[in-house]
Formats: C-alpha cells, structure tokens, sequence
C-alpha cells in the first residue's frame, strides 16, 4: 500500500465519526406520507356553517389564548388565522354564491411543517396523525411558516420569547379520549375530550372523529346529495391527503383551498435531497475523489522535473 | 514556486477614516440589534407572517454564504484543476468566506426567534430530522471551523516569529499539523460548500407551490451550486482589483483575465440551463405576465451582460472591465438568490414585504462590520501576496 493512499484510509477512518453522524439527518426518515392507522380529523360542511363563530371563541378558550381586537379594539376580530387565532371562520361571497369557511391547521397526511422543522418540534404523532408543536426544540426559524401551504403555522413577532401558533386538534383535551361506539358506526368522544370548535357547534357543521369514518361520512353526504356538494372531498387526497375535510357547495380554489395535486408538497424536496445523499454514499465518495486528487497532484509536482511548475497545495 | 508564494501584512494603522465610517453603521446596527431583542422580531422589521423571511435570510445569510464562496471557487481551480498560478489569490478568498459565513451566522443568530436554543441543534442529534435546513445548518457551522483552520497559517506565521513564547510554540506545532493534513482539510473545504450550498436551493423546494414556477425546479440544488462558483469567481476578480488599488498590491491582470474565462463559460451554461429548464416546463410565457417575470428577465439580462463582457478576449484583459465584468456577474448572481428566496415567494395576495429601516440598518451593520474585519485582517496578519511595502496611506 503506498503513503497516500495509507494516509487517505487514516483520515478517513478519523472523520468516519464526523461523516456518521452527519448522515445521520438523512438516515431519520419522515413521516412516510401515509394515513396513520388511528387518525383522527375533522369534517367541515360549509351547507351547514351559519357563520356564529361560536368555534372560534370556544377556540381561544380551550387554548388559553387571548382574544384579537386589533381591528377596532372593542370586538374579538381577527381577520384571518394569526399568533392568537388558531381557528377562524371566513366569508365567501360573489354575486350568485355566499360560503363560509373555517380555517384552522389541516393536519397533513404529510406535512410540509414537520419536514422543515430541524429537531421535530412540529411533529406528526405517529398514531393519530395530529402535527403538534412543542416549544423547547423550536429555534424561532420560521422554516415552517415558509413551508406551509396552508399558511396555518404563525409566529409571535410581538414577543421577545415568541412561539409557533398553531392548531393543535386540541391535542391536550383529545388525549386519552376513550370513545363509544353509536349504531351508526360512528365513533363518539366524551364531552370535553374532542376539539373545543367540534363541540361546540351548534350545527353539527364541523364534526370530530376518525379520519376513515369522517371520509365515509363525507362520501355518504355527496351521495344522498349529489346536487348541493362540489363533488369532491377536499382533503382525501389534495397535498398528499388532509386529516381535515371539508365538503362545500362553492369551489374549493374560492374558499382558499387550492388543487395543490395529490403529491405531500414536501415530495420533490426529498425526491431530491434523498436522491443525492441516500446512504450517504455520494458525499463520502466526493470527499475522497478530492483528497485523491489533490495528493496526485502533489505528487506530480514534488516530481523531479516539475519542481519548478509553480504548482502547490501550500494552503 | 508558489510553495514560496510570500504573504505578507498591509501595515499601518486601523484607525482610517474609511474604517471611522464603517464603525458608526455597526453602531447603529448594534443598537438595532439590542432593540430587536428586547422588543421582538415585529418591532424592528416588516416580517410577517406570510413572508417570514428578509432581507436577512434572503442578503445577509444566503447571499452572504455565497459571497463567501470565493474560498471555495478559487480552492477548486487550485487544488482541483491544480492551476497552481493562482495560489496567491488564495489566502485573501479564504479570509472573505469566513468572513462572510461567520456574519451569515450572526445574522441567523439575529433572525432566530429563539436563538437560545440553537445550541441543540448540533447537541440533541437524536432529535434530526431530514429537514435540509438542518443540513445547512450544520453544515455551515462545520464549514466555519474548517476555514478557520485554513487561514490559520496566516495567525501562526505570524505568532511564530517569536519562538520563545509559548504563543510561539503553539504556533508552529499549528503550523506542521496543518502542512501534515492540509490535503483532508482543503477536501473538507470543498465537500462542504459543495453539500450545503446545494442544499440551500433543496430548502426553498419545501416551499413548493408558492415559490413561483419561474424558480421552482427540481434543478434548484444544481443550480445553487453552479450560482455559488459564478458568485464567487466573481467576488475573487473584484478582491484582486480592490487589493490592488486600495493597498498597493501588484495588479493580477494577467491571471484575474484567465480566470474570466472560465467564469464566462460556467455563466453562458449557467444561462441556458435556466432557459431550457424554464422553457421545458412550459413556464417562459410568466416571464412578460407580472413584476415576478420582470425580476426574471432582470436576473437573465445582468447574467447574459456579465457574460458578454468576459466573452471578448481584449475586455477580459483589460482591468477595468474585468472589474465592471465580476460586479455585473456578481449582481447577477446576487439577484438570483434575492429572486428564490424573496421576490419569486409567493405565499398570496393578502401578503406583502419590504424591509423596514431598521431591518436594513442590521444589514447595512453587518456588512460594515464585515469590511472593517477584512481591512483588520489584512492590515495585521500576512493575507495578501506580495513583500511588505510602505503602508498604504488609506
């Protein structure tokens, strides 16, 4: 074995620890784009919204959240999702169409939040799918804000300790819910225990429950009546699939809810970022070629008649 | 040989009118900074919550990366392509891409709404996740310490001509463990940049509708790295002249007008890979349809200009035009990344940004506050190549 090639294998043995963990980022896989086997959501209804913002007031409530009156000081009115708003109802309106609309954090199936975030302080519970938020890994980057396509997550920027705002399903109340099953074959969450917007809806236009049985109940609904819905469940597929649904009678790109595709948004980012540093193969093989080359080069120049090229690797 | 290529220090004194000047905008950066801690990101800067990204992370952090890259272009054409002719040009480019990463982190550091937890990101490596941020991140601060044992000839040169003391020592065990490893540590200089520049196109694919589709491509890492060599070439032809003239160093003409051709023939590429990736996306029709076409075809014209004046041979050996030509290059590729990360960012109508005065002032303190390092730099330790004159009167 010759010198170089002796000292290329020490060094490389020596930065083996260094390349090892900075593999290991790509090694941690993300959450794999598919419906969590006990997902949980919400279905939305805008032919049953009357617009009572009852939800959004249960909202700030159950989140301890103070309310927004920064349009006129007096009212709660927020004028869309904010830092105090995790939930907030919208009107549509055009000379033959009117719709509400509730704006509250979609819960992707795979989100593009959770895949910005460095340490996973937005996570995606394994389990029932909700993207929770917990402050203590949160360096205030603001990645996710860029990332979402929601435009769900927001930020505290009138706070020296500011934090990530954002819908949480009520993730502190959900917890431990112990459900019943009705005859319907609906499952049925105990008062206090579902999200404080679902509770509290006096039309029954935004329900809580499993995400598989809200679809069926979605489905059911554009069946019994084909005539009142856009025929499509907003959120079964869109950006990869939502754990909120919604049903509406006006389209979905008016009420804010655009046809974003079937692929999760963050699909082409780690198409590509796993495509060049799968295994962490790639960086490890430059790393070497360089080294390699470079000791080539050294060595034709410390050749007996390339003294004098006036090439050097002196740093 | 330039293994005798002689560095030598500027001399005279820090205290120039020049360096006055710079001193009082990092003042008032400083104070800036000390408000935005106190008040919240909100009471200094226009960020909100559909652009909560600036002009700090769109200038300060990824253009100052990449006007950092100056080390890593010039590294490659040495080390790599071994055109050892252009060793001198080295020790002055690896000084400004620590400069420029090391205030890229200060103004993360200032970005960050809660920068006292940044210390877990490299600590609490169980909790990674394949966010390419996170790659970024580290990435940079790997390549930060990787700098600085590159220029750290410089320091130990200059400590060890006084053998006796214990600085002195130091300095020259220094000196033989970087001689000894200078093959893997140069290597690391360039895997780096090569892994987190390409990276910091990947971050912007996340935002994937709402980046517009002028900008969108899955080509964008590739992209960002060939924008990174053509920004730093650029950025090593402007340092040439400007060490030159303002400190009375020999011209680089001769070798600054070579090096122009390569920079020339990676921007023509640069350039008809963006138009083809554009035009085989069915995209090029946006280009005259809003203000975002506009930055387009902005970025492309500055690109193409760049380009056109380094395509001449006589212009290329003229020192006046290489320098129109590297601060045109530069623009362009300055522009590029301003367009990726601000102006093609389209998170909706309801949203608008344009920073605020004192958003701007920690800007403009930050890159005083990287002048002033650089002048210290070279006015102290061996930087710039060439024997030691009288000082120049600045």
């Amino acid at each position: 074995m010759n010198p170089g090639r002796r000292r290329a294998l020490r060094v490389l043995a020596g930065t083996g620890a260094a390349t090892a963990a900075a593999a290991s980022p790509v090694a941690a896989s993300r959450a794999s784009g598919v419906v969590p086997p006990e997902a949980v959501g919400m279905l939305y209804d805008t032919t049953r919204c009357i617009g009572c913002k009852a939800c959004v007031s249960a909202c700030l409530r159950a989140n301890d959240l103070e309310p927004d009156r920064s349009p006129d000081g007096l009212y709660q009115a927020p004028l869309g999702l904010n830092s105090r708003t995790k939930n907030v109802i919208k009107l549509y309106k055009d000379e033959q169409q009117t719709s509400y609309v509730k704006m509250q954090c979609m819960h992707c199936v795979d989100p593009a939040c959770a895949s910005a975030c460095m340490l996973g302080s937005l996570h995606k519970d394994e389990t029932t799918g909700i993207v929770s938020y917990d402050p203590s890994y949160c360096v205030g980057c603001r990645y996710c804000q860029m990332a979402c396509p929601f435009e769900v997550t927001k930020f505290e920027f009138d706070k020296a300790v500011p934090k990530i705002v954002k819908c949480e399903l009520c993730r502190h109340r959900v917890q431990d819910a112990t459900f019943t099953q009705t005859d319907s074959g609906f499952s049925r969450y105990p008062r206090g225990h579902g999200p404080a917007c679902c509770e509290v809806c006096p039309r029954e236009a935004v329900i809580y429950g499993k995400r598989s049985e809200l679809l069926a109940e979605a489905k059911r609904r554009l069946d019994a009546n084909p005539d009142a819905y856009v025929p499509k469940v907003y959120g079964e597929t869109e950006a990869g699939g939502t754990q909120v649904l919604y049903l509406s009678h006006v389209d979905f790109e008016k009420l804010g809810l655009p046809d974003y595709g079937d692929q999760g948004i963050p699909h082409v980012a780690y198409a590509v970022q796993e495509g060049i540093y799968k295994g962490f193969i790639a960086p490890v093989a430059l790393y070497t070629a360089l080294g390699l080359v470079m000791l080539r080069n050294r060595k034709k120049e410390d050749g007996p008649d390339a003294a004098d090229s006036g090439k050097g690797v002196a740093p | 040989m330039s293994h005798d290529t002689v560095h030598s220090p500027v001399g005279g004194s820090l205290w120039t009118r020049p360096v006055r000047i710079l001193l009082v905008f990092v003042a008032l950066g400083a104070i800036m900074t000390v408000w935005r801690f106190a008040a919240g990101l909100g009471a200094v800067s226009n960020l909100n919550d559909g652009y909560p990204w600036g002009v700090w992370i769109a200038f300060d952090v990824v253009t100052g990366t990449a006007l950092g890259c100056g080390g890593y272009a010039v590294a490659l054409l040495v080390y790599i392509l071994n055109k050892g002719e252009y060793h001198p040009l080295v020790r002055p480019a690896i000084l400004t891409s620590l400069l420029g990463y090391g205030l890229a982190v200060l103004a993360v550091t200032i970005d960050l709404g809660r920068p006292w937890s940044l210390w877990k990101v490299p600590v609490f490596f169980w909790r990674w996740t394949g966010s390419p941020q996170l790659e970024v991140a580290l990435c940079v601060a790997a390549y930060v310490a990787v700098l600085l044992v590159e220029l750290s000839p410089a320091f130990f040169e200059k400590w060890s001509q006084s053998p006796d003391t214990g600085l002195g020592r130091f300095a020259e065990k220094g000196l033989r463990f970087v001689t000894r490893w200078q093959v893997w540590i140069i290597a690391l200089g360039l895997l780096l940049p090569t892994m987190h520049q390409s990276s910091l196109g990947t971050m912007m694919l996340l935002t994937g509708p709402k980046l517009d589709p002028l900008w969108f491509t899955p080509w964008l890492p590739f992209l960002f790295l060939v924008n990174c060599v053509i920004i730093g070439y650029g950025v090593v032809v402007l340092e040439g002249h400007l060490a030159s003239s303002a400190f009375g160093r020999p011209r680089e003409t001769e070798m600054l007008g070579r090096l122009a051709r390569v920079v020339m023939w990676v921007a023509w590429f640069f350039f008809a890979f963006r138009l083809i990736d554009v035009g085989l996306r069915g995209q090029l029709g946006r280009v005259f349809a809003d203000l975002r076409g506009f930055a387009f075809l902005v970025e492309m014209l500055l690109l193409a200009g760049g380009a056109l004046i380094f395509t001449s041979e006589t212009r290329r050996r003229d020192p006046g035009q290489q320098f129109l030509g590297g601060m045109v290059l530069i623009t362009a590729g300055v522009v590029y990344r301003f367009n990726v990360y601000l102006v093609g960012f389209a998170p909706g109508d309801e949203w608008s940004y344009f920073p605020a005065v004192p958003e701007l002032l920690i800007t403009f303190g930050i890159v005083a506050l990287e002048v002033v390092l650089y002048v210290a730099a070279v006015t102290v330790f061996p930087i710039l190549a060439g024997p030691r004159e009288e000082p120049a009167r600045a």
